[in-house]
């Protein structure tokens, strides 16, 4: 338990690496272009934002569930739960999807026919665009990877494969469900909320 | 594979985490809208910073690892602090002008 924990965390913190260049290069382009990043909240939908981040949240609570579940051998339970937290992982990626094609109609993604008003800030908005659609993005395929990994623990769990002394891999993936919900934690206030007293 | 060391969470616990969660994302999203200058980014990453510390902590069950994996967790926050850190003052930097002063070796064509 304690290596796989260990190897589980080391990915981890390679991957809080990986996200941390993007989150370095978004904190250099804010400090250059404070006026035009802030101007972008203008775009961005923080009731939709919000939602998903109470989505994910409560998706990390029915994971941590889940691991509990599998502690005290309680095989349903763990299902269930299991598959609750697929529904807001799922729910997560539908409202992403919505937001998205919304950007797009705005033509708010960098290089197809980008258009921002106001138009002096055009040039420099479309860096945040940019960042915007690689930060989700990454993120979103990081959702996506772990619904993919929940899938086969629910049908381990139906196969009766995890009990109190067996789970380690119900651990290991709800460690790395936590990480993505904590990668979204940065993402909201830094991509939704950064113009709104303006 | 032997039994898990850990102690099973209780439910109060975590729902606990899940409230305070909850609670507050609507705090980062209020506060947003308050004209706070430069506090505003600092306020929403004080927020996100201990959303994450609450997250790790109990849902990722960081209080109940070993001593080694707690080592890990805070050197690769270490590590995370030296790539924003130094990249950070690498470009905020860049603008600052040469200004020579009398203790400065002019002839020698420093700066």
């Amino acid at each position: 338990m304690d290596a796989s924990m260990l190897g589980m965390w080391t990915f981890l913190i390679t991957e809080v690496l990986f996200f941390g260049g993007m989150f370095a290069a978004y904190a250099v382009y804010r400090a250059m272009y404070p006026g035009a990043f802030e101007s972008t909240s203008e775009y961005m939908d923080v009731v939709l934002g919000g939602t998903n981040t109470a989505v994910l949240i409560c998706s990390s609570l029915t994971m941590v569930l889940a691991v509990r579940a599998a502690q005290l051998s309680r095989r349903n339970e763990l299902i269930r739960y299991l598959l609750l937290t697929m529904v807001f992982g799922s729910v997560f990626l539908v409202i992403k999807g919505f937001e998205y094609h919304s950007k797009w109609v705005e033509h708010l993604v960098p290089g197809f026919n980008f258009q921002y008003k106001p138009e002096y800030y055009a040039h420099n908005a479309q860096i945040l665009f940019f960042l915007y659609f690689c930060m989700t993005g990454m993120h979103a395929l990081h959702m996506i990877v772990g619904l993919g990994l929940l899938t086969y623990l629910v049908i381990q769990a139906y196969r009766r494969v995890f009990n109190a002394n067996y789970f380690s891999p119900v651990e290991m993936i709800g460690l790395y469900w936590h990480f993505v919900d904590v990668v979204w934690i940065f993402l909201f206030p830094l991509l939704y909320l950064i113009g709104h007293r303006k | 594979m032997s039994a898990h060391h850990s102690p099973i969470p209780k439910v109060r616990t975590l729902v606990s985490v899940w409230i305070a969660l909850l609670v507050l994302t609507v705090t980062t999203t209020s506060v947003s809208y308050l004209e706070l200058g430069e506090f505003n980014v600092i306020v929403a990453l004080l927020i996100a910073v201990t959303k994450a510390s609450l997250v790790a902590w109990v849902f990722m069950g960081v209080r109940y690892t070993t001593s080694l994996t707690k080592l890990f967790v805070v050197a690769g926050l270490v590590w995370l602090s030296i790539l924003l850190a130094i990249t950070y003052a690498d470009y905020s930097s860049r603008h600052w002008t040469y200004q020579a002063q009398p203790w400065s070796n002019t002839k020698a064509g420093g700066g």
